[in-house]
């Protein structure tokens, strides 16, 4: 493919306002909630108040009866559904055992809020007010809910499957047992992952409506294609007739990154009733039963030669799935797995991951998925090995960052990283927070009682999904490839439109995706509209999460565009008879170099191709109109530095952030203030986690976080204002260099916060605390390493302490009896 | 539905006659009546703020008052913020300038909080960082960090006209 020799870099790289805001900055966006059918029925579900329990029978006859209820289903009544809901993971040679898990419960329910049946009305009030009439007896069961408790099979929640282990999924390089006996020092430690939320502003919501033998479906989801696809396979109808679009969704983090319950049930009612049907998620459904993320319980092992070279890395992972799973539920971890090896070169890891069933809603992707959880298992214990060597946890990290001279850099595990400078980004954010002056005022706060500390985090990621061969069915073993569509589309007047196969949800695609095409065809982005999320309209496409749309979207529409230009340069070329290698995009013009003068505009162009075809070259075909697929040959590999600077209160035990600095490094930038703005909320998001957020379930399986009330997301007045930089480190992966950006602050932030806290309390005795980091758990070990014993271990919302993550150099092995292997 | 009451309001200087059902919330009553569907449901439990709206003046959430709480009222939603003109209101300019909004679900409550704020804010100099951050507590925004949220409301206050439509 010819590529444009000269690239103006006019549009790209700068901090555009977004096309986006203007509807969304005045109320006349469209959210699901913001459509009225004709005719539109409400559908409530009826979810169960049960851990864990058998369905004896459900009376709907009571909900019936009040006025303008339409129909009461239960899971019996939906047997003629062709499959149950998608898990699209089937890794090759790995045994996974997968429950069915279908839109409505059949036989028994295996969590709180479990759909056990839908209410259909005429009324949004009326709905609800019927759902509580469904009468629904239960015989309840043993309930587990702890994933180590689970592991022994004590209670079996799916007796089809007979154990509540899912799978054993082990992979590394080196021989880990062998460096790890050969290595000067061994750190051990337990680390919780806990639960969290993915929380999107928006809740889920989705209209059905079935009409005339074709299905459309308007549902708040960061995958419409992979949607219209499963519809086809789990209702019997064929793509062609079904319509799936995401309007105006209000954010994701990878909670809307499923195949939902409720998208069939809305679909299948409407089919029965001949209406369209609406379902709006509660905050409180949301919590219940919109996927959760992280929940796992990590043994790791980390080992180095005296001097500070580490040598070994091994991760035991024990993965809590739920009482199902979800879309990709089992395969989190391993995505973190792949860059365990982090920016250093440690030439001996394993990662060893049992999945474990539990009396909970599933897990899935959110924000980071799996790469949060290893970076923070990492970033955590590279800072104890420190500790324990006696060394500057920053030397440490310099010592075994992977040089920017040895990329592409083959980990032990196989893959290949595609470019980094590590120190650069280190260096950079070193430059900014001043340490030695910091050092200085931490010492001196320190004599007044103020508990000061700072934490660092340097990240890398894998996204850029994915390479199709890689991750297919023959491969990592997804359920399909992860390629990435576009269609440009020039207009006769010289507009273009761009139809992407992403699906954007606040993250700026109709900005910098008009930004690349605008450059490569000589015309303002604001000309160029960027149609996305509706299935109807343009090519196949893998939707948006996992830090892809730019990498892989991105540069699918940068292809099809300089197609597109290619084929103007010959017509402009043939009308100023010329050759085509001499005509390049100059101030908004394709001209003839060294005479910009002599050239023809995009619309002039256009004007050849669809109004007066005399003026096409011989034999050309009309129309300027490019439609591709883009399948990356690499993932690309985001990198960069993060710093936390935190106070905490020796009395309270209360953590307040001060400073953030974050310097990352995702390529060339497209639009600057679109990365800092993903920066910002990534890093707000891991703030969250690691002090604030956790999704809590009681010893009955009872889901304590079921409102805003209880489950804290950071507000305005617990984030600092961030400090944000960038180095620029082509990937060589694709042809704009990009990698990306949307999950990096989350990847970076939850270490860095630990090890603030810890860097604030290590001269108290205090080498670690799980997440959250709340006041009490903070508390807590400030009295216990100040021998006042702490009291009773408390509790939180109701709930126990879990135990802290204990172990250090020599203490010996923690892995539990009949743990992961 | 049951039995229904009258309500009389004000909406963005229009005025409107309705039959409500008692328990109907106010946020309904703007969304699926009168089809100001600019304010959005994020929460339930008034912790999140994306359906703040003005109620004679002062910034409330409306998916946790009555609609027949506010029979006699002039209500402010994020539709009656730009000028008859169509121009911005300097919030909204602020917000489109600063990148103070990603998926936008939290922005019109943000927005309307804000005006709020920035109309009770008191004294003679700029309203400070800390002041927009507590200011705004009430508001849970998951995109920004609220970095960028707090910049395009600092902006508006500087551009003396951050006040009330």
């Amino acid at each position: 493919m010819t590529t444009i020799e000269q690239a103006p870099a006019n549009w790209v790289g700068q901090s555009l306002r977004r096309k986006e805001d203007p509807r969304l900055i005045t109320g006349s966006a469209t959210y699901v909630d913001d459509l009225t059918l004709p005719g539109m029925l409400w559908m409530a579900i009826v979810r169960s108040p049960e851990a864990h329990a058998r369905i004896v029978s459900i009376d709907g006859s009571a909900a019936l009866e009040r006025p303008g209820i339409k129909a009461v289903y239960t899971g019996e009544d939906m047997r003629d559904l062709l499959a149950p809901l998608p898990m699209a993971w089937a890794p090759p040679g790995v045994e996974q055992k997968t429950p069915e898990r279908w839109p409505l419960a059949r036989g028994k329910v295996c969590h709180v809020g479990d759909a056990v049946a839908m209410v259909v009305g005429d009324n949004r009030y009326g709905v609800v007010d019927a759902a509580g009439d469904v009468r629904v007896e239960y015989e309840p069961l043993p309930v587990v809910v702890d994933v180590e408790e689970a592991l022994k099979d004590t209670t079996v929640i799916h007796e089809s499957l007979g154990t509540n282990r899912a799978h054993d999924w082990s992979m590394g390089g080196g021989d880990i047992e062998q460096a790890l006996a050969d290595s000067d020092v061994v750190v051990e430690r337990r680390i919780v992952n806990h639960r969290t939320a993915g929380a999107a502003m928006e809740t889920r919501g989705v209209i059905a409506e079935f009409r005339g033998g074709e299905l459309t479906v308007w549902s708040s989801t960061q995958v419409p294609h992979l949607v219209r696809l499963f519809y086809a396979v789990q209702m019997g109808i064929s793509e062609d007739k079904v319509r799936v679009i995401a309007p105006e969704v209000g954010g994701g983090f990878g909670s809307k990154l499923q195949v939902c319950a409720e998208e069939t049930l809305c679909a299948w009612a409407s089919k029965k009733l001949g209406r369209p049907v609406k379902w709006i998620e509660t905050r409180s459904e949301n919590m219940a039963a919109s996927h959760h993320g992280r929940d796992q319980v990590d043994y790791v092992r980390m080992g180095a030669k005296s001097d500070g070279t580490i040598t070994a890395f091994h991760a035991k992972i024990i993965q809590d799935l739920g009482g199902y799973c979800g879309l990709l539920t089992p395969m989190i971890p391993e995505l973190g797995a792949f860059v365990m090896t982090g920016c250093y070169r440690i030439p001996a890891v394993k990662t060893d991951i049992t999945g474990v069933y539990t009396n909970k809603y599933f897990t899935d992707a959110i924000r980071g998925a799996g790469r949060p959880e290893m970076t923070h298992m990492l970033e955590v214990t590279i800072d104890q090995l420190a500790s324990e060597l006696g060394m500057d946890p920053l030397e440490l990290r310099r010592k075994n960052f992977i040089k920017p001279e040895e990329f592409p850099y083959e980990t032990p595990y196989g893959i290949t990283y595609d470019s980094g400078n590590y120190e650069a980004a280190f260096d950079r954010a070193l430059e900014i927070v001043d340490l030695d002056g910091f050092r200085a005022e931490q010492a001196s706060l320190r004599e007044q009682g103020v508990l000061r500390g700072i934490g660092f985090s340097t990240y890398t990621e894998i996204c850029g999904l994915a390479p199709s061969r890689a991750v297919g069915p023959s491969g990592f073993g997804l359920g399909i490839g992860l390629y990435e569509s576009a269609l440009v589309r020039v207009h006769p007047t010289g507009s273009v439109t761009v139809f992407t196969g992403t699906s954007p949800h606040g993250q700026g695609h109709e900005t910098g995706f008009a930004q690349i095409v605008g450059d490569r065809l000589g015309v303002d982005p604001q000309v160029v509209e960027i149609i996305h999320g509706d299935t109807a309209t343009g090519p196949m496409g893998l939707g948006t999460y996992g830090s892809r749309s730019l990498s892989i979207g991105g540069v699918a529409c940068a292809h099809a565009a300089e197609k597109i230009a290619e084929k103007c340069r010959q017509i402009v070329a043939h009308n100023l008879e010329a050759d085509a290698a001499d005509i390049e995009i100059h101030d908004g013009r394709f001209s003839l170099r060294g005479d910009p003068e002599k050239g023809m505009t995009l619309a002039e162009v256009a004007g050849c191709a669809y109004i007066d075809a005399t003026k096409m070259p011989e034999g050309m075909e009309l129309g300027l109109e490019q439609s591709l697929i883009y399948d990356p040959t690499n993932f690309v590999f985001p990198f960069g530095t993060h710093v936390c600077v935190v106070d905490v209160d020796p009395e309270t035990g209360k953590v307040s952030v001060l400073r953030w600095v974050a310097v990352d490094d995702c390529g060339p930038a497209i639009n600057p203030m679109l990365i800092d703005g993903q920066v910002h909320g990534g890093v707000t998001h891991g703030i969250g986690q690691a002090l604030y957020e956790q999704v809590v379930y009681d010893d009955r399986g009872q889901l304590v976080t079921g409102t805003f009330l209880d489950y804290a997301l950071p507000t305005a007045a617990e984030v600092p204002s961030f400090e944000t930089d960038r180095t620029e480190t082509k990937s060589p992966s694709n042809s704009l260099g990009v990698k990306g950006i949307g999950e990096a602050g989350t990847i970076a932030a939850t270490p860095a916060v630990v090890n603030a806290v810890i860097d604030a309390l290590r001269h108290e005795g205090i080498s670690y605390i799980d997440m959250p980091l709340t006041p009490l758990r903070v508390w807590q070990a400030l009295e216990e390493a100040r021998g006042r014993g702490g009291g009773p271990r408390g509790s939180e919302q109701g709930v126990e302490l879990p135990p802290q993550g204990e172990g250090s150099a020599g203490s010996g092995p923690t892995i539990p009896e009949g743990g992961a292997a | 539905m049951g039995r229904t009451v009258p309500l009389q309001v004000t909406v963005n200087g229009e005025p409107h006659r309705s039959e409500i059902e008692p328990r109907l919330l106010l946020v309904h009553y703007l969304r699926d009546e009168l089809r100001l569907t600019g304010t959005n449901i994020g929460c339930d439990t008034s912790n999140c703020g994306a359906c703040t709206c003005h109620v004679d003046g002062e910034a409330v959430k409306s998916c946790t008052v009555l609609a027949v709480q506010c029979d006699g009222a002039e209500i402010t939603t994020i539709e009656g913020m730009s000028g008859p003109d169509g121009a911005l209101h300097p919030l909204q300019e602020g917000f489109w300038a600063e990148h103070g909004l990603q998926c936008g679900y939290c922005t019109p409550g943000m927005i309307m909080a804000a005006a709020d704020l920035l109309a009770r804010h008191e004294g003679d100099g700029p309203i400070t960082e800390e002041e927009v951050r507590k200011g705004l507590e009430g508001n849970l925004c998951r995109c920004t960090g609220y970095h960028n949220i707090v910049k395009a409301v600092q902006a508006a206050a500087e551009a003396g006209r951050g006040v009330t439509a």
